[in-house]
């Protein structure tokens, strides 16, 4: 039976769908137009100033040393910061999922509190933290006798800073994500083990890590992509420096399009970095999938 | 054969504790950020600046956060951080609205407009960030209230959760309520988000924590220091006072302890709600 008219639905769905096509869909082809132009403020203020140019933003964008050095540090953050996180929360998981005891749930509460709170709050924090003179790192350090550490000026080390930064607001989310597949492997399984005389080393290798693969798959490409999007982090605490030696991808679109407001340029930065998405993704698909059918 | 079970018990014992060593340690680096700020933001700005940094402050002080509502634009912040909080839970219905729609009712294009809805979910903020300026540019939105809200009222994932829940819902009883003469706008209301109200718990309290915490919107759209948000404000208080940590800290505890409190009063809904809901 069917008493609703035909409209019903559709009037349900408008008021979303009409917001993600004008916000979210008509967006990407928009940015594909203007990322061929040399559209800016003067373009921004009068149409007819806006001429289109072709490749030129892209040739040009892969000419830009800072463009060039915006990848480099991406991949250095994509590098390390994926295998830290998955690292960390997935021995986190593990650790509270052994636990028996009442007190290992209230940890969930700790390790999840820094992925809700505020970046720009939490950036400021970690700035003080970082202080080279009255930050609260360095003071500890001092106690045990290490000299000071740089943390946010030397070019190498304020990109770990950063790094542990990000792993720290990270470790939550996915945290509960590997809690979750952990609670969905069947009991039985170890208890075979355990007859057959596994011990925990070969239990954890051989039973659970297989088992969570589709859950470790699932954490890397929402990581991955995360970090390849890095973006507040930097502009909050080191807005790049020193040298441009922490400006990510992100940072550098927003640079060009809101400090600089080469509006074409940056819409072309943007689409190298959505293609580079894209492009990762379906390779770690593929991965995935060869990967299975062994 | 006794005595070997009852080392294994002892191992397991140990192993037991060994973790909760590990996780207490593990735990209290994480909380480190969140108890030097809070102890920073009362205490003076002469004592923050000490070389010897005490823990517990030595004059306990308020004057951190007078300053910023009497000397700084905080009041005005919190009222547009509000603002925003709640058009959120607009949008919120919206999403409410079209997972509904797509979960209970039958119409042509269905399917395809829901994929179109979930490959939304891909695109990168970045792609859409400048293109949504000249938009907003264009309908005259920039600097504007609504400008700042618009580009992220509704969401794919929301959506898409939404109608996981929904679609749990029997037909029956919409079909009972229908011919009870209920319009279906009042089913919705009425049977609908009253059934919904655990997915709506979960989806309401990330919303208001987004809404809080949204930066990238306001501080792109927002040219007039009278339409910063928290997080913008607070961002801005770190170029101008960048020496003063003290009076940093108190801005940074006023952000992030409501959210905390919030959290720990709902983090039943909203672990549980992670594990139920996302990861189907």
């Amino acid at each position: 039976m069917k008493s609703y008219s035909k409209t019903t639905p559709y009037l349900f769905i408008g008021p979303a769908l009409a917001l993600l096509a004008l916000f979210s869909l008509f967006p990407i082809v928009l940015a594909l137009v203007i990322s061929f132009t040399d559209i800016d403020l003067a373009g921004l203020a009068d149409y007819s100033n806006i001429s289109f140019i072709g490749i030129e933003n892209y040739i040009n964008i892969f000419k830009d040393p800072i463009f060039l050095k915006s990848i480099g540090n991406t991949v250095f953050y994509v590098v390390f910061g994926v295998p830290l996180v998955i690292a960390c929360s997935l021995g986190i998981a593990l650790l509270i999922n052994f636990g028996t005891a009442r007190i290992f749930k209230a940890f969930r509460l700790v390790f999840y509190m820094p992925s809700i709170t505020n970046v720009v709050a939490v950036a400021v924090v970690w700035t003080y933290l970082y202080n080279p003179q009255f930050g609260l790192f360095n003071y500890l350090l001092g106690l045990v006798g290490i000299p000071a550490i740089p943390w946010l000026q030397d070019p190498t080390i304020a990109k770990g800073s950063l790094i542990a930064l990000a792993v720290w607001r990270a470790i939550g989310v996915n945290m509960i994500i590997f809690l979750a597949a952990l609670q969905g492997i069947p009991k039985t399984y170890y208890e075979a083990a355990q007859l057959d005389g596994a011990n925990n080393w070969k239990q954890l290798t051989k039973i659970t890590i297989p088992l969570l693969r589709y859950a470790i798959f699932f954490v890397s490409i929402t990581t991955m992509i995360g970090w390849i999007q890095f973006f507040e982090e930097p502009f909050v605490m080191t807005n790049g420096g020193p040298l441009d030696s922490t400006t990510s991808v992100a940072l550098f679109i927003y640079r060009n399009g809101f400090q600089l407001s080469n509006f074409g340029y940056a819409a072309a930065g943007s689409f190298v970095l959505f293609v580079t998405i894209i492009i990762i993704t379906m390779i770690q698909f593929r991965l995935q999938k060869k990967d299975t059918d062994i | 054969m006794k005595s070997k079970v009852s080392d294994a018990k002892k191992a397991y014992k140990m192993q037991q504790w060994i973790a909760g060593i590990v996780l207490t340690l593990g735990g209290l680096l994480v909380a480190i950020p969140f108890i030097w700020m809070i102890l920073s933001a009362f205490k003076p700005e002469s004592e923050v600046l000490q070389l010897t940094p005490t823990l517990w402050p030595e004059t306990f002080t308020t004057e951190n956060f007078i300053y910023l509502f009497e000397n700084m634009n905080f009041g005005v912040y919190l009222r547009n951080t509000i603002v925003v909080v709640l058009c959120s839970f607009v949008g919120l219905f919206f999403n409410a609205m079209a997972g509904y729609a797509f979960a209970k009712y039958k119409f042509k294009g269905r399917e395809k407009l829901f994929y179109l809805v979930l490959a939304t979910m891909m695109i990168p903020g970045q792609v859409t960030m400048i293109p949504v300026y000249l938009i907003l540019n264009q309908m005259g939105l920039t600097n504007t209230m609504a400008g700042v809200v618009l580009p992220g009222l509704v969401g794919a994932f929301s959506i898409f959760l939404f109608r996981q829940f929904m679609s749990t819902i029997p037909d029956e009883l919409l079909e009972a309520a229908r011919l009870d003469g209920a319009s279906e706008f009042r089913v919705f209301m009425q049977l609908v988000l009253p059934i919904s109200k655990p997915i709506m718990a979960v989806q309401g309290i990330l919303t208001f924590i987004a809404g809080w915490n949204s930066f990238l919107w306001p501080l792109i759209i927002a040219n007039d220091e009278s339409l910063y948000t928290l997080s913008v404000g607070l961002s801005l208080l770190k170029g101008q006072y960048g020496g003063n940590f003290a009076l940093q800290m108190a801005g940074s505890t006023f952000m992030v302890v409501p959210i905390v409190i919030i959290f720990i009063i709902f983090q039943k809904h909203i672990i549980e709600g992670y594990t139920i809901s996302g990861m189907k």
